[in-house]
């Protein structure tokens, strides 16, 4: 079976169980190396990390009997890494053939709190090249398929991530959302799906796409797990300058959600030209139950709609440009076996190593910061970024969230979104915005379409807002 | 805006990328297509608006000019595609 209903969907079900001794840290991984191998044809994982981490559970597993005390407060979670967080001596391809053999020298930051606290990494999966896509149509490696349809995408370009919670393949994945990329694949998988405010979780470790978009996310299959692995990650790291000084607030212990929330929502968005009718009725079905519920929930102006895709992808694709120039076939990564000079070198390795989507990025993203469209097109995309910041704010000020569908659409058919990029990119409109302006948004799963995919929306909160998120997300009042 | 080929010519050197006939066309072509997606940020007014270049808030993040979080020769030399087992290797810059 590709889905099955999750063995469990939270840490805190899974200690109660491993406390009581009706199961194992072993038991529970062997379960999850059963069920990589029973949805193989998914595509999910690039690498299986299944020795290491039946030993590394035995070892937990004795030193939790030893002294239950003495254990990590993520013992018993069993997690996946995207192909772009560093895993000290584990390979790491950002989903590229540049980076093909590569091992880190060391841990993300993330990963490393992770591991502190007695985490269990099971394997690294599948995402778009460097994270830029949205489908898990990997060049290199093939595409990911969603467990709800094989034929159809998981979304991305965390879709290795999203599919493998989707799947019961482990417990919690951890991603990257540049653009939207925690939050589609997880609508698009039936997952929750958490994107911290920019700086919340160091960057430390996670292969740069777009440095003041890109932030760490996390895939689960319960709000109460993503609230853990974010007390657990975030905080300030030495390592990145970007990384927020704010103290990290006790997440896993946010108390439910209480009074009335004041919500926002676009009418633009919820009536806008690509949206799928079954996305839309499950947008407004969920206004209504906020409502009933007794939360006030308002159409607001937004005028910028329509100006967050063409100024995301020329600001993302600048930054990426300049990101990506560090692939240069001297320290590391791939070196092309022609070259001959140090310019084919350069030339070569880059133009074998990078795939079709990669490369239009880095040609876009040269052009716009050229000498002579610098201002007209780099300037005007940061300007517009601060006017659409703005009024972000402004709303966020007056309103506790803003209510969002996710993606225009569920799942696509795998190849139907191939031949023409403007129309792929355009299906990121309502994530972008989290993105640009740097606050969190969570997404999660309202139900499915008639041919069962799954339909998510999200919830954007304030600036280092994730408590009152994640704790109306916990409630559940849809 | 739309490009022509000396201007992908130009934006391949620039990026240290060679493309094919090919994709040098179909890449072009998508250019294009997206630098007219883009031209509608030519509709808002920006006069007088800032650019927004940092999203995070922290000011000055200083530390200590001490020599910290360093790697051993063997481990820094492990992931390259050529050393002499002291130093990276690459092909000949300077001709004699």
């Amino acid at each position: 079976m590709l889905t099955v209903p999750p063995k469990y969907t939270t840490l805190t079900q899974i200690r109660t169980d491993l406390t009581a001794g009706k199961t194992t840290l072993v038991a529970l991984t062997e379960y999850y190396l059963q069920r990589i191998s029973e949805t193989e044809e998914l595509n999910i994982y690039l690498e299986v990390y299944a020795e290491e981490a039946l030993a590394k559970a035995a070892d937990l597993d004795k030193k939790f009997k030893e002294n239950p005390a003495s254990v990590g407060k993520m013992y018993g979670a069993v997690i996946s890494i995207k192909d772009v967080l560093c895993y000290a001596n584990h390979k790491v391809t950002g989903g590229s053939k540049i980076l093909e053999g590569f091992e880190s020298l060391f841990s993300a930051t993330a990963i490393e709190r992770c591991l502190a606290e007695d985490a269990l990494l099971i394997g690294r999966v599948n995402c778009d090249e460097f994270g830029m896509g949205s489908a898990t149509e990997n060049p290199h490696y093939g595409v990911t398929r969603n467990a709800a349809d094989t034929n159809r995408v998981p979304g991305g370009s965390s879709g290795g991530s999203a599919a493998a919670v989707q799947a019961d393949t482990c417990l919690v994945s951890l991603g990257s959302d540049t653009g939207g990329s925690v939050r589609q694949p997880a609508a698009f998988c039936g997952v929750y799906g958490l994107k911290p405010t920019y700086g919340r979780i160091s960057r430390y470790g996670l292969l740069a796409y777009a440095s003041s978009f890109d932030q760490i996310g996390i895939l689960a299959h319960s709000p109460q797990d993503a609230a853990l692995f974010l007390e657990i990650m975030a905080g300030q790291d030495e390592y990145d300058a970007t990384s927020s000084s704010k103290a990290v607030p006790a997440y896993s212990q946010t108390p439910p959600f209480s009074g009335k929330a004041k919500i926002a929502y676009f009418d633009t968005a919820v009536n806008h030209a690509s949206i799928d009718p079954a996305v839309r009725n499950a947008t407004l079905q969920t206004i209504e139950k906020y409502r009933a519920a007794g939360h006030v929930v308002v159409s607001v102006d937004f005028a910028y709609l329509d100006y967050i895709i063409p100024a995301y992808y020329v600001l993302t694709t600048a930054e990426a440009s300049s990101n990506l120039s560090r692939y240069d076939g001297v320290r590391y990564g791939r070196r092309s076996p022609e070259a001959q000079t140090v310019d084919e070198m350069y030339r070569l390795s880059r133009t074998e190593g990078f795939g079709k989507e990669v490369k239009r990025r880095i040609m876009l993203g040269t052009f716009v910061l050229s000498a002579g469209y610098y201002d007209a097109y780099y300037t005007k995309a940061q300007k517009v970024r601060r006017l659409i910041q703005q009024r972000t704010f402004e709303i966020l000020e007056e309103y506790d969230f803003i209510l969002m569908p996710v993606a225009p659409s569920p799942a696509w058919k795998i190849g139907e979104k191939n031949t023409d990029p403007v129309a792929a990119y355009l299906a990121d409109i309502f994530t972008v915005q989290a993105n640009m302006t740097g606050i969190p948004a969570m997404a999660f799963p309202v139900g499915e379409t008639e041919e069962g995919l799954p339909i998510g929306l999200q919830l954007m909160g304030r600036k280092f807002g994730e408590a009152e998120l994640l704790s109306f997300v916990s409630n559940g009042d849809f | 805006m739309t490009t022509d080929k000396n201007l992908i010519l130009r934006l391949e050197k620039l990026a240290r990328l060679q493309l094919s006939d090919t994709e040098r066309e179909e890449i072009g072509g998508d250019l294009d297509k997206i630098l007219a997606m883009v031209d509608k940020l030519q509709e808002i007014d920006t006069e007088n608006v800032e650019p927004l270049t940092y999203i995070n808030e922290e000011v000055n993040v200083l530390r200590a000019d001490a020599i910290k979080n360093q790697t051993d020769r063997a481990a820094a030399l492990r992931n390259a595609p050529d050393t002499d087992g002291t130093y990276f290797k690459v092909p000949k810059v300077i001709e004699r």
